[in-house]
């Protein structure tokens, strides 16, 4: 096959692309140029934007003996990835933008672009499994490494997109993964690992939103009492189930810890309250999308809505422009805009964005 | 023997002939630094001096007008620059730097950093939809105030439309206002016949790789009364304007490498515009909507360039697929870690769809048919592909 592999200069992308040459593919490799201020900032690897990604990439594939191509991305991910994500947030809805790049970038723009130019597939560092199957497109499923699954980013995609994507790591685990990277000779064996927002160099995302969206000061007001119990520079910097950084002068009637239970940028209000505030016995989704065939309504599967997080039992009711996802136990720190990933075990089914959440009783 | 490239990007660098490896190797193994006084210093002075004799033979400069560099980049920084500071200094009324907008960053980077932190004003000449920069242009710019000019910028011939530029008469109006005219001849030499004395810059860049010598040295050529302020501060050894150890062996190719490029280049230019001709014709047979930019009177423009847009194509993957089928091309610049741009020289040519849409083929002295049949061959199924590509939009 001719396949695209997606270098970002780490060492998971590193391998896969290896591996794809192992496996006899005719390998090319591109380095996606996502942000327009390409600076360095030595020692430190944060994202995937800077220039010493872009070299570390570049030395892989000569490593790999591959041709090697860097792809001006910049604009696409500032309008379908930053925009987005500060858009979120200014609505009060707290996105994962790794989420949106895979979906609108890595195998939307990238992915067209690679099949228009005659690939058959584009290869990331991901880790996730694909199981082909006789009739249809692969399933996605869990990586055998559950401390690195990325399944829950990659649940967006859909069938098709699935069917030209190859993740030749989701077999593996990552120590393993470093030990051949520098079995391979690949410098960047022991680099680092990227966490953060790739965009937010400085890992400030309250700063970054301050920055883009300016300041709208506004009340945290107390959940049980109704009375305001602080103020803060904006509401979109906050997120449903954050506890830190609220800044409240006096502690609650309970002395027990408060966390964010909602937050309103229209009326640029924040409210907090005790933990039992934040239970979720259900909630409601934008049109959810399948990668594979669609569950019978009232089935009962399993839900992911954060990407470091469990899957829980749910009861799963959808038709075409919606769904509803009733949880066996109540959750905590649901928010809207989050998604919301589907499984039957190990296997994605589909996903959904959160639209609103329903309180529901402590347990 | 099927060959299995094809070079057609003389204009970024043309192998070194042979000879000149064997010059570069030859002096390298020699001892010397040219600065010292005892007999091996002599010695390598005395080279210096032969091989800048024989440059400044090959482009019909006097020895005392070479100026030996790290490459056309220093050479074109130090001509923009070194100008610049010298006239103001002289008198600070002149603040005013004109260059075409269609230098090549070497230049334009340099103009550009005048403005922003050394309080040039800078005004951008204009071209034609052929990339050419009109006598009447800098006439015209010049007049609104001749005492505040500091310096006058026009490349001899752009490096990526191939398009010549008015040199002499353009350097006529300078000479009458007495303002310094610098002029980035870069892709000139063994292209097109450059004699610096007749034809009248005050200043002019050349390069070494781009003539068939070694990749990091270049000169620049400054007539007997041009006051420059050095970029570079050391030991002065070039004239006093430009400091450094000079390299002598890559110096030593450079000569070698000139001298062959001007001797040769009235062959070299039939031959190679002949080929380019042949590839051009080539291009529209295969590809009937594609058309030649820049000039299209052959007169008008370097030998060996072929600067082509292929509408609907995003370039930068049109580039990528001749690659894979082999053959070597170029889009014009892009950024340190290989983000492409598109080309300020179409922009400025009123050509907006085509700066994102074009690629440029050039020519050289060893290019042969067998090039132009390779890029023939893989071009179709590339332009559509290309194609595909340029409808989904990236940008």
């Amino acid at each position: 096959m001719r396949v695209l592999a997606a270098m970002s200069g780490g060492v998971d992308s590193a391998v896969a692309a290896a591996r794809m040459v192992d496996a006899g593919h005719e390998v090319t490799g591109v380095h996606l140029a996502l942000s327009r201020t390409l600076s360095a900032s030595p020692g430190r690897s944060r994202g995937c934007c800077t220039r010493e990604d872009a070299r570390d990439a570049r030395r892989v594939a000569d490593r790999l003996g591959i041709p090697f191509y860097v792809w001006d991305l910049a604009d696409r991910f500032s309008a379908d990835v930053v925009d987005d994500f500060v858009t979120e947030y200014a609505a009060g809805r707290t996105p994962n933008p790794c989420l949106r790049c895979n979906e609108r970038i890595k195998f939307a723009a990238v992915l067209d672009r690679a099949v228009a130019l005659g690939f058959d597939a584009v290869c990331t560092g991901h880790y996730a499994r694909l199981e082909p199957r006789p009739d249809g497109p692969p399933w996605l499923l869990r990586a055998v490494d559950r401390d690195k699954d990325q399944s829950y980013v990659l649940a967006v995609l859909t069938a098709h997109q699935l069917s030209r994507a190859l993740f030749p790591l989701g077999g593996a685990v990552k120590r393993d993964v470093r030990e051949e990277a520098r079995n391979r000779g690949l410098a960047v064996a022991d680099k680092r690992d990227s966490h953060d927002v790739c965009f937010i160099a400085d890992g400030d995302t309250a700063g970054f939103l301050h920055r883009a969206l300016g300041p709208a000061p506004g009340p945290i007001v107390d959940a049980d009492t109704g009375s305001e119990v602080g103020t803060h520079d904006g509401a979109f910097a906050f997120t449903v189930g954050q506890r830190r950084g609220l800044r409240i002068a006096h502690p609650a009637a309970d002395g027990r810890a408060r966390y964010v239970v909602a937050v309103s940028p229209s009326t640029r209000t924040v409210t907090v309250g005790p933990r039992e505030r934040l239970a979720t016995s259900s909630l409601t989704t934008c049109a959810p999308r399948w990668c594979a065939p669609p569950p019978a309504p009232g089935a009962r599967v399993l839900a992911q809505y954060r990407s470091r997080g469990d899957a829980v039992p749910v009861t799963l009711t959808h038709h075409a422009a919606a769904a509803r996802v009733e949880f066996a136990e109540p959750q905590h720190g649901v928010a809207p805009g989050q998604t919301v990933a589907f499984y039957r075990a190990d296997r994605v089914l589909g996903s959904a964005t959160i639209d609103r959440v329903h309180p529901g009783e402590e347990a | 023997m099927t060959q299995t490239r094809a070079y057609l990007d003389h204009a970024a660098t043309t192998p070194a002939l042979p000879e000149v490896a064997d010059a570069v190797v030859e002096e390298l193994a020699r001892l010397g630094n040219p600065s010292s006084l005892h007999r091996s210093g002599r010695d390598a002075r005395r080279r210096v001096e032969e091989y800048r004799e024989r440059v400044a033979a090959a482009v019909g400069a006097r020895p005392s007008d070479v100026v030996f560099t790290a490459g056309g980049t220093e050479a074109d920084n130090l001509a923009v620059k070194g100008l610049f500071w010298a006239r103001r200094d002289a008198d600070a009324r002149r603040t005013r730097v004109l260059a075409s907008a269609v230098e090549h960053h070497a230049v334009l980077d340099a103009v550009v950093w005048l403005g922003q932190s050394q309080g040039a004003e800078v005004e951008w000449l204009p071209v034609d939809h052929r990339g050419r920069v009109h006598p009447e242009a800098v006439e015209a710019a010049i007049t609104r105030d001749p005492a505040s000019v500091a310096l006058v910028s026009v490349m001899w011939a752009n490096n990526e439309v191939g398009t010549m530029m008015p040199v002499g008469e353009i350097a006529a109006i300078c000479r009458r206002h007495e303002i310094p005219f610098h002029s980035d001849a870069v892709q000139v030499l063994g292209q097109r016949p450059l004699h610096f004395a007749a034809a009248g810059p005050d200043v002019v860049a050349l390069s070494g790789h781009k003539c068939g010598g070694p990749m990091g040295v270049g000169a620049l050529l400054v007539g007997p009364d041009v006051d420059l302020v050095p970029v570079l501060h050391g030991g002065g050894q070039e004239r006093d304007v430009r400091s450094g150890t000079v390299d002598v062996a890559a110096i030593a190719g450079f000569a070698l490498a000139a001298e062959r490029a001007a001797a040769e280049q009235p062959e070299r230019a039939v031959r190679v515009a002949n080929l380019r001709d042949d590839l051009v014709r080539g291009v529209l047979g295969v590809v009937p909507d594609a058309h030649l930019n820049g000039d299209p009177d052959p007169r008008g423009r370097l030998p060996g360039n072929a600067h082509i847009a292929f509408p609907g194509c995003d370039a930068d993957a049109l580039l990528m697929l001749l690659d894979a089928a082999g053959v070597e091309c170029s889009t014009g610049s892009a950024c340190s870690s290989g983000v492409p741009e598109p080309s300020h020289v179409m922009l400025a040519m009123g050509a907006a769809e085509g700066s994102t849409t074009s690629l440029r083929f050039s020519l050289g002295h060893c290019s042969t048919r067998a090039d132009v049949d390779m890029l023939l061959e893989a071009l179709p199924s590339a332009v559509e592909r290309a194609r595909a590509a340029g409808r989904l939009s990236m940008r």
